[in-house]
């Protein structure tokens, strides 16, 4: 296809987007105009029939739990299969995290960086628990919460070393605290259903407007969730972390790769 | 309060073309972390508090994390 006749084609479909996009703009309603039936409706009712002053966790974890549910497992697939990606292949081999060449200077983590780490590593995850355990009540949730609480964990690595990192996420626990949370939602949702027959129904009693303790379900679910989020998060990023300190590839080309990799 | 809310689009406007216009890729990551945090001050100035949080710790904080370490295993293949 010529160029002038590319740009004919593109000048056509350009002014035809441009019409049906001026003309869907024109339609749309003013702003800040709201006619949604379900908001308004939820808007008036939640509140007396959950006890949840924050809606939105009314919604996600209640009215709407199951669509929910099907969102936290997105997530965990999408960590499982991470992790699969990141694992040491055949070519390649776990090596100590420390650099190849000796001689190389690798610039020490400065001593600004340390303080502020260690100093805002409790606060941080403190703030996480907070979010996690207010999701009913203020803006928040497992799921804001869980990623506040793994980014904690980064600090440690960031103001310490690796093996720091390591030493607080031993073995498999991420992958418990994933699992454990996954299936947490699932064991909630299992209960609503022996309780009365719904699966996920709301079966608690929802105690006071405001407490940390009303609301029934959801603050479990949102447990339970943040555990899934953090560990799931702890685990993607120790996976990166260590395809980029850990692994290296195996010199599979003789004396000539082993060269090469001395040089390097 | 209408006010805020345009300047606000504004800002998400000429920094999501400041990630495009970047064209070195730390300096993106960090533009993009950038970005990130406007938008979640969007989201909250239109009273999307929950969508804020949301939008804070995965686009400010998880995803230019990740572009980092990518970028780190990148360099160290190229070197």
């Amino acid at each position: 296809m010529s160029l002038a006749s590319r740009r004919t084609v593109f000048l056509v479909a350009a002014v035809g987007f441009a019409a049906l996009f001026l003309w869907g703009l024109a339609g749309l309603p003013d702003f800040g105009a709201y006619d949604g039936v379900y908001g308004e409706t939820l808007n008036r009712v939640a509140l007396r029939q959950r006890h949840a002053t924050n809606l939105v966790a009314a919604v996600t974890f209640d009215y709407r739990g199951f669509d929910t549910m099907g969102e936290e497992y997105i997530l965990f697939a999408a960590v499982v299969g991470v992790a699969i990606l990141m694992r040491a292949q055949r070519d390649e081999e776990e090596d100590a995290p420390d650099d190849d060449a000796r001689d190389r200077l690798t610039p020490r983590t400065s001593d600004a960086v340390r303080v502020l780490g260690l100093g805002v590593f409790g606060p941080i995850v403190l703030f996480g628990i907070y979010v996690v355990a207010h999701g009913h009540l203020t803006p928040g949730g497992g799921f804001q919460g869980g990623v506040v609480l793994a980014t904690g964990v980064v600090l440690v690595y960031l103001a310490g070393r690796y093996s720091a990192l390591r030493g607080i996420t031993p073995g498999a626990s991420a992958e418990f605290a994933e699992a454990a949370g996954a299936a947490g939602y699932v064991g909630v949702g299992l209960l609503g259903l022996l309780a009365s027959g719904t699966f996920l129904f709301n079966w608690l009693p929802f105690g006071t407007t405001g407490l940390l303790t009303s609301a029934g379900m959801i603050p479990f679910i949102n447990l339970f969730v943040g555990l899934e989020v953090a560990g799931g998060f702890v685990l993607i990023l120790t996976e990166f972390l260590e395809q980029t300190l850990v692994v290296r590839e195996v010199d599979s080309g003789g004396p000539e790769g082993k060269r090469e990799r001395d040089r390097s | 309060m209408e006010i805020l809310q345009g300047m606000t689009l504004l800002f998400v406007a000429v920094s999501a073309t400041g990630v495009v216009l970047t064209r070195e890729p730390l300096a993106q990551a960090i533009m993009v972390s950038f970005y990130g945090i406007i938008l979640g001050i969007l989201f909250f100035v239109f009273q999307a508090p929950d969508v804020a949080l949301s939008q804070i710790v995965v686009g400010a904080v998880a995803l230019p994390l990740m572009i980092l370490l990518a970028l780190a295993k990148a360099r160290g293949h190229a070197e």
